[in-house]
């Protein structure tokens, strides 16, 4: 389905599709545009991504710029450092964010360090795609939410994607950005279907939140599946809570200016990600928030997270820790 | 070889007087692999190089003075100051960095061998890494994939006989580190890391290879640091007599003889050289020492190529006192 649909600057051609096309999209648009960027992880040819992200682009763009790794995720990761210092932009699949853990050395003392650690002397236009999230019974190591991990540590940028209209724009701002990006997608959300812009010169800036629906008694700030959960469930309470929805988009740089301005409007905060409590991303929204319209608040913030446990296996134990809407109305119910 | 004999007894010397921030890791002993090496490499070729990288640095034609004023934490090193002895880098020159990781040179120069052949381009690229090194996962990751992609790569093992204070048999179970070149099904040779003709052979082959399309090579270069793993290593681990050994057979004594006797120059020429190389070197410790220190506020520059609020603020700020220290 496409729609001709009106934004600030004039009319733009949308097409529904779904978080997975939207980022094969990305993919596919940027490798056309630029014949420096190239696509390397476990499995993104022939197989085309264990969950069918990149799908057929090894067809269109071949094996040489679309390239099937070892189970190296230290050796690749530090491959991708290598080629973006020497001239190229690599974009790395990390199955998933957990195995992060096998190749972190690459990403944060020679990925994020290297620009600094040499006066500025480096580029390093290097994009990791990586998947979070619990809910399909992976259990823990396949599960994690893991970004504020990187939206903490200096020399990343860092960003998580609510809606297929976000996973096109941010991504193909990461492959463009000169700084080492990681979109956090997650992988229960790959179905969820959008309006994404056909431009291929569409890009949401790195570092910008996005108000998915305006209200007037609460904010809710939501990442990746929470945004969804979260625009439903301001649907069900319209009429009786006005929620405004922001989709956070950027983890780092984090967009304060957005969440101030809706804070001061609706005097009351809900912060929805699944990453764990402590000391977490929630805590660096509430932070900003504190910091900036302190006077503003009429009630406590709140979190909605997953406790500080594994995600573990068993359906059951699972569905108990994650966070979902009703989470949410349980915070709102709370402070409004 | 004399200049990175002469700048890092200087370093040592400086390090020892208190004279140096930080900490310092020498090269003295290895010049003949980093020497040899990289005068088998063309001018746009890349090398990796490792916590003890001074002598890689000038092998592949850094600017010394530009080194020392690094080390000693000053503006107009190749860092700016931000990086010191561990992490000097100049991309434009083909170095990669030295890095303060051990084992994570290798990922690198696969990567930098893998833009060569994304683009097209007759580069190869060369890791130096120690014996330490080998035992590493992601030295092997490395390998294993510059091989199996046939990536035009060198790696090149700096054996030196200690990884740290651990000598190198009780961190390996092969006699000859290049016998792990099997498992890749790559070409790997031992050479005599004190000769700096046996180095110079084995990477120019090694690089002809790679241009060549046939892939990478493994050579492991049997060497000696003369001094400790860092300065103030006390060294309990080896005698004076262990290291006289390897300095009975010191490569540039062992290079100079070879051209005294070819007659290419005189014992006197050669003095001179090494007199003038001494010279350059303190004019660099004088260079450096008057040299200015970084502004304060550029601390909080370099770390992206976009401009973040989250540490624009702090450079705003210290512009608002003035400067002060907050």
């Amino acid at each position: 389905m496409s729609t001709e649909t009106s934004s600030g600057s004039g009319p733009a051609q949308t097409e529904e599709m779904t978080f997975r096309e939207a980022i094969r999209l990305a993919l596919r648009e940027e490798m056309e545009r630029d014949e420096d960027v190239f696509m390397m992880g476990e499995d993104v040819g022939k197989f085309g991504g264990v969950f069918e992200v990149t799908g057929d682009l090894v067809e269109d763009f071949g094996e040489t710029r679309v390239r099937d790794t070892p189970i190296s995720e230290a050796g690749f990761m530090g491959a991708a450092v290598g080629a973006a210092a020497t001239g190229t932009r690599p974009v790395v699949e990390i199955m998933f964010a957990d195995f992060i853990g096998v190749c972190s050395e690459q990403i944060i003392n020679q990925m994020a360090k290297n620009r600094y650690m040499f006066g500025g002397k480096t580029e390093m236009p290097v994009t990791i795609r990586t998947t979070e999230g619990g809910g399909m019974g992976a259990a823990s190591q396949h599960s994690g939410t893991l970004h504020t991990w990187f939206a903490h540590f200096p020399g990343v940028l860092a960003v998580a994607p609510g809606s297929p209209a976000s996973a096109k724009g941010l991504l193909k701002s990461a492959i463009r950005s000169n700084d080492p990006v990681i979109v956090f997608e997650n992988k229960m959300i790959y179905e969820q279907k959008g309006e994404v812009p056909l431009d291929e010169d569409f890009t949401i800036p790195i570092g910008q939140a996005s108000v998915e629906r305006e209200g007037e008694d609460v904010t809710v700030v939501a990442t990746q599946r929470m945004v969804g959960e979260s625009l439903e469930l301001a649907e069900q309470l319209d009429g009786q809570t006005s929620v405004e929805v922001i989709d956070l988009q950027s983890l780092y740089p984090l967009d304060t200016d957005t969440l101030v301005e809706s804070v001061k409007k609706t005097g009351r905060l809900v912060i929805a990600d699944e990453s764990p409590l402590s000391y977490g991303t929630h805590a660096e929204v509430a932070t900003r928030v504190m910091e900036n319209a302190f006077f503003s608040l009429d009630a406590p913030v709140q979190r909605v997270g997953v406790a500080d446990v594994h995600i573990p296996f068993s359906p059951a134990l699972e569905q108990e820790v994650l966070p979902d809407g009703s989470d949410v109305e349980a915070a709102i119910n709370r402070i409004v | 070889m004399l200049t990175i004999r002469s700048f890092d007894t200087k370093a040592g010397d400086l390090f020892a007087d208190g004279e140096l921030p930080g900490f310092v890791h020498l090269y003295v002993g290895e010049e003949a692999v980093g020497v040899g090496a990289c005068s088998a490499l063309e001018e746009n070729d890349y090398i990796t190089s490792t916590h003890r990288g001074h002598g890689h640095c000038i092998a592949k034609g850094l600017d010394p003075n530009v080194m020392m004023a690094e080390l000693y934490g000053k503006a107009g090193g190749y860092c700016n100051g931000k990086g010191g002895s561990m992490h000097i880098a100049d991309v434009d020159a083909g170095m990669l960095g030295a890095n303060g990781i051990v084992g994570a040179g290798p990922p690198l120069a696969t990567g930098a061998a893998l833009t060569s052949v994304l683009k097209g381009e007759d580069t190869v690229a060369l890791a130096f890494f120690g014996d330490g090194a080998v035992a590493q996962g992601q030295v092997h990751e490395a390998i294993n994939i510059a091989a199996t992609w046939n990536l035009p790569a060198i790696f090149v093992v700096e054996n030196n006989q200690y990884g740290e204070a651990t000598p190198v048999e009780k961190q390996h179970n092969v006699q000859n580190l290049s016998e792990t070149a099997e498992a890749y099904n790559i070409p790997g040779f031992t050479v005599d890391g004190m000769d700096i003709t046996a180095v110079y052979e084995a990477v120019k082959e090694a690089r002809k290879r790679a241009a060549n399309g046939e892939g990478p090579t493994f050579i492991e270069a049997e060497t000696y640091r003369y001094h400790g793993h860092f300065e103030g290593d006390q060294q309990p681990y080896r005698t004076k007599e262990d290291v006289d050994i390897w300095k009975d057979r010191d490569a540039i004594e062992t290079f100079k003889g070879r051209l005294v006797e070819a007659g290419v120059i005189t014992e006197d020429e050669f003095d001179e050289m090494k007199a003038e190389i001494d010279q350059q070197i303190d004019d660099a410790v004088v260079e450096a020492k008057e040299a200015p220190y970084p502004d304060p506020s550029e601390a909080y520059e370099d770390m992206y190529s976009a401009t973040v609020p989250e540490i624009s603020q702090f450079s705003s700020q210290m512009r608002a006192d003035g400067g002060e220290d907050r």
